[in-house]
């Protein structure tokens, strides 16, 4: 099982900030993650600029993920 | 003193500026500098302003950024408070304070922990205006802000 996040306009979009996800057969990337649910969930394929991060740690989509996984998805960030 | 103190939080309440600038260099007397800034909500079309954060990450991040910004300047101590929640016009939303020898590195390392907190610190930004709300787009001079470091 992964738990996966959404962030600001992603989350609303979505309608939830929190999901638990069967890690989807034959994906090993964020991208490929990203793919996969973006079946359910368009915005994740049409947001410009998509950052993620694995165990809470800032990654590209090419990184890999596991079965229990926390995986976060959310635009480029705005604080400060 | 060998090696540098960190102090980070993530908080609704706003912070007293002048108290958290003293506590800098408080019994500390090898500290010569302190360098803050402060960062607030500007106004003009903006009706209030509500910050997100991803709770966890956030201070990994912090953490990150403050140990990147000590191995390329001598701190002394290093406080980094980010605000959460619903913020009007004229609030306080961050302070970022170190304590250093010399100046140079005070002033150095400031900037370079605010220019990567811009573009590394999972936050977003949620503005009202009389038209609704708008998620704030980031910004690429925040980028290469961040950049010029490198």
């Amino acid at each position: 099982m992964l738990k996966v996040l959404y962030f600001d306009n992603l989350r609303e979009a979505i309608g939830a900030g929190a999901e638990d996800v069967e890690l989807p057969a034959g994906v090993t990337t964020v991208g490929e993650l990203r793919a996969a649910l973006g079946v359910r969930h368009e915005a994740l394929l049409t947001a410009k600029n998509l950052r993620a991060a694995v165990n809470q740690k800032m990654c590209s989509m090419d990184a890999p993920v596991a079965d229990g996984d926390e995986i976060a998805f959310f635009p480029p960030v705005t604080g400060g | 003193m060998m090696g540098w103190m960190s102090d980070i939080s993530v908080q609704e309440a706003d912070f007293d500026v002048g108290a958290e600038i003293a506590a800098l260099s408080a019994g500390d007397d090898g500290a010569g500098a302190v360098a803050s800034f402060v960062g607030l909500v500007r106004g003009g079309d903006i009706l209030d302003m509500t910050l997100e954060h991803y709770p966890g990450m956030t201070e990994q991040a912090l953490q990150e950024i403050i140990g990147q910004a000590c191995e390329c300047w001598q701190c002394r101590s290093v406080r980094v408070i980010h605000r959460v929640g619903r913020l009007l016009p004229g609030e306080r939303i961050v302070f970022v304070g170190v304590s250093s020898a010399h100046r140079h590195d005070a002033f150095a390392a400031c900037e370079f922990i605010m220019d990567y907190l811009k573009t590394r610190a999972p936050f977003w930004k949620k503005e009202t205006t009389a038209g609704g709300g708008r998620w704030v787009d980031a910004r690429e001079s925040d980028d290469h802000a961040a950049d010029r470091w490198k």
